[in-house]
């Protein structure tokens, strides 16, 4: 069953993509892999996303749901997302705030929608704070060490 | 030692400008105390019972005199012209204004030093060995693969909000003396065949379920050690539990998946990590180890004039067997008797910091006892280093005896505690001084915490306390038999608690125990474990 879950493009504050963004509600994790039609979810933090992985071909949006700041376990299902070779729209949403952005960004989230709309100037420096990175991520971002060793 | 280049400055810089904009926005009220929270305390900034706390982290405990100048500088500055060195190889300032926090840190910045990560559920200041580089038992220096982890852990995207705190130690022999079992995460450097790799083991901890660490794997080959700790950092970040702060630990994790279980998930995640290739380029871990070549050593005399009797006694205590013979490490005692653990003021950091040039190719280290270390200086100079130590309050011998107590900051500082910590110690090392027992037990380290948090590490004393709440009185349980070295076990209760008198008058009688059935060469620890906790519950309630 389609339970009407998720964030509509309206809510969205942020996009670092070019293509159109789906408009319709997700569906939670256990409802996608049951229903061969879904193509966007939900991620709630106790959700193994790894069960995802044999879906992500036909998946648009995954959304991965920070009901709370403090809790980090929406950074671990983005990056295995992204390892995994999932390319379609990665959305942040909930308790998302000015000074997790620039880490959700390095995790591979490439779209955000807070639940309370954040200051467009606070945002835009908080995703620039890092010139350079010291850790291999899913922005594949050349690291600190990297620079260090071209040739 | 270690030096940044132009990628590290600017990382620490750009911290600093991020902390300055968060602090702005705090006081434009545009982040909530409780969303602030996390932010100064991954800075460095806690809340204690009457100011701000900021704690410096000292990575692997290793520091130059340029760097403990602008440590006093800081003290001067800020404070009130002290700071206090932990047992996480830090420096906490007591007395510390939010509004001039950012300032602090920008000076700190100037000396190559932040307080990045430093508290909050991240991972921490890496600790390692405090003779690393001198120990003439290591392997090789522990501290270049300290710092590899230190860059892979700092601002790390994923790890940020773990489910709660997460320590790591690294050492590189067989003595440990990082208590390295008592972190979330140990590393052992080893070396198997000529290759050198990394001994692993997680889920140790103190707090009030204490742990130790059990060995999840033997050998990691050194070219995939980030990568395997970012697979026991995923598995713990996935799997760590959320629902209950006083179970969020990894030692929880790993206790109730069992080790067996725990250690196939990381290698599950390890082998998929593998493949995706997150480990730095091997050339960094040698561009790294270059800072940490060895100084110029130069041969010289083996022995010192001993006829001094105070001289002598220091120089046994208080000196450490180093890799050159014509050197030693000598540890600087933060405990004289009736002194507070681990305090030095302002004028004391500068002393230490001119013997560093002097004396110690302007090196320095902070002890997890809370002491600090000239780790290479020639046995020739010991005179000289020694005099100059003693005259500024510096020169106690008494390293690891009952004098060189571990403390936590207790009532005085803390909001959590039950009772006062730092008094109790002052008292107890008085009175052993005064009555001349410290030589005569020898080494026995008594650790305490002002409340089950264990800051103090007591759980891992030959003689622990604990501050407890007694219907609104203070109240200290006494423990025996802990270690947190290569023998690491956790200390026992003995039975119910004391009064601040009394807890001291139970210290004094266990060591009568110890001393009435001691045999040549034991310590505390060893008779303690030969004879069991019986005859001491009869000495204390018999
Ligand atoms: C007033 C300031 C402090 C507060 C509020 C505080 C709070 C805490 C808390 C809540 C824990 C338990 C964590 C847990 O079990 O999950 C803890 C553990 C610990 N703290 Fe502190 N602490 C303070 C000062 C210090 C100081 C000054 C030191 C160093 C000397 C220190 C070192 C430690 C250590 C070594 C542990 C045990 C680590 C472990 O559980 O594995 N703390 N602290
Ligand atoms: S052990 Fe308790 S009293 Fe001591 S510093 Fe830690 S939290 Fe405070």
């Amino acid at each position: 069953m389609t339970t009407n879950l998720g964030t509509s493009p309206d809510e969205v504050q942020f996009r670092f993509r070019d293509d159109e963004p789906v408009d319709h509600a997700t569906v939670t994790v256990d409802s996608c892999c049951d229903q061969t039609n879904a193509t966007a979810v939900r991620i709630e933090p106790g959700d193994d996303t790894r069960v995802l992985l044999p879906f992500l071909d036909r998946l648009a949006l995954v959304e991965v749901n920070f009901p709370a700041f403090g809790d980090g376990r929406g950074y671990s299902s983005a990056r295995i997302l992204r390892e995994a070779g999932f390319t379609g729209e990665l959305r942040a949403v909930g308790a998302v705030l000015i000074d997790q952005l620039s880490h959700m960004r390095r995790c591979g989230f490439d779209s955000f929608a807070p639940d309370k709309r954040l200051d467009e100037e606070d945002a835009l420096r908080a995703f620039a704070t890092w010139e350079n990175v010291y850790q291999r991520a899913a922005d594949a971002r050349r690291t600190i060490a990297d620079k260090r060793h071209e040739a | 030692m270690y030096r940044y280049d132009q990628y590290d400055k600017a990382m620490v810089d750009a911290r600093v400008a991020e902390f300055r904009d968060q602090a702005r926005r705090r006081l434009e009220g545009k982040l909530t105390e409780d969303q602030f929270k996390p932010l100064r305390l991954m800075n460095g900034l806690y809340l204690q019972l009457h100011a701000y706390m900021l704690r410096v982290a000292i990575p692997y405990g290793t520091i130059d005199a340029r760097q403990m100048e602008m440590l006093a500088d800081i003290a001067d500055k800020y404070d009130r012209g002290y700071g206090h060195f932990t047992t996480r190889q830090n420096i906490q300032y007591n007395w510390i204004k939010l509004e001039d926090t950012a300032d602090a840190l920008a000076d700190l910045a100037t000396v190559e030093m932040h307080a990045i990560q430093t508290s909050g559920n991240c991972i921490r200041n890496i600790s390692a060995d405090h003779f690393a580089g001198a120990a003439a038992d290591e392997v090789v220096d522990p501290r270049p693969y300290a710092e590899l982890m230190r860059q892979w852990s700092s601002f790390h995207p994923e790890f940020t909000y773990l489910p709660r705190k997460f320590k790591i130690a690294v050492i590189a022999s067989e003595k440990d003396r990082a208590a390295m079992r008592l972190h979330d995460i140990g590393v052992r450097i080893v070396k198997r065949d000529g290759e050198v790799g990394a001994e692993f083991y997680a889920g140790g901890g103190m707090g009030r379920t204490p742990m130790i660490a059990p060995l999840i794997r033997d050998f990691v080959p050194i070219d995939q050690m980030i990568t395997y700790a970012e697979a026991c950092l995923r598995v713990y970040n996935r799997y760590g539990r959320r629902d209950n702060k006083y179970k969020a630990r990894i030692k929880i994790l790993v206790h109730e998946l069992g080790a067996a279980e725990y250690i196939r998930q990381v290698e599950e995640e390890f082998a998929h990590m593998l493949s995706v290739g997150v480990e730095p380029p091997r050339e960094e871990l040698a561009r790294i180890a270059e800072y940490f070549a060895p100084p110029a050593f130069v041969d010289g005399p083996k022995t010192v004039d001993r006829s001094d009797p105070d001289f002598a006694l220091w120089v046994d205590r208080n000196t450490h067997r180093h890799k050159h013979d014509a050197y030693v490490s000598a540890v600087i005692s933060l405990k004289p008797a009736g002194g507070i653990p681990g305090d030095a003021t302002s004028e004391q950091m500068r002393l230490v910091a001119r013997l560093a040039r002097e004396y110690s190719f302007d090196e320095l280290r902070v002890m997890h006892t809370q002491n600090l270390l000239l780790p290479h200086v020639r046995i020739a100079d010991l005179p000289a280093v020694w005099q100059a130590l003693d005259e500024a309050g510096l020169g106690s011998p008494n390293m690891d005896t009952i004098e060189d107590i571990i403390a936590c900051p207790g009532l005085d500082y803390c909001s959590l505690a039950n009772a006062r910590s730092i008094p109790l110690a002052q008292r107890i090392s008085e009175r052993f001084a005064e009555t001349g027992r410290t030589e005569v037990v020898g080494e026995l380290k008594l650790k305490i915490s002002g409340c089950i948090n264990a800051c103090g590490h007591h759980h891992a004393g030959h003689i622990g306390i604990l501050g407890v709440d007694k219907k609104g009185t203070e109240n200290y349980q006494l423990s025996l038999g802990g270690s947190e070295a290569e023998d690491v076990s956790l200390a026992k209760i003995t039975g119910p608690g004391f009064d601040e008198d009394g807890v001291i008058a139970a210290v004094e009688k266990v060591t009568d125990v110890y001393l009435a059935a001691r045999s040549d060469g034991e310590r505390f620890l060893d008779t303690y474990r030969r004879i069991g906790m019986e005859p001491f519950k009869e000495a204390l309630y018999g």
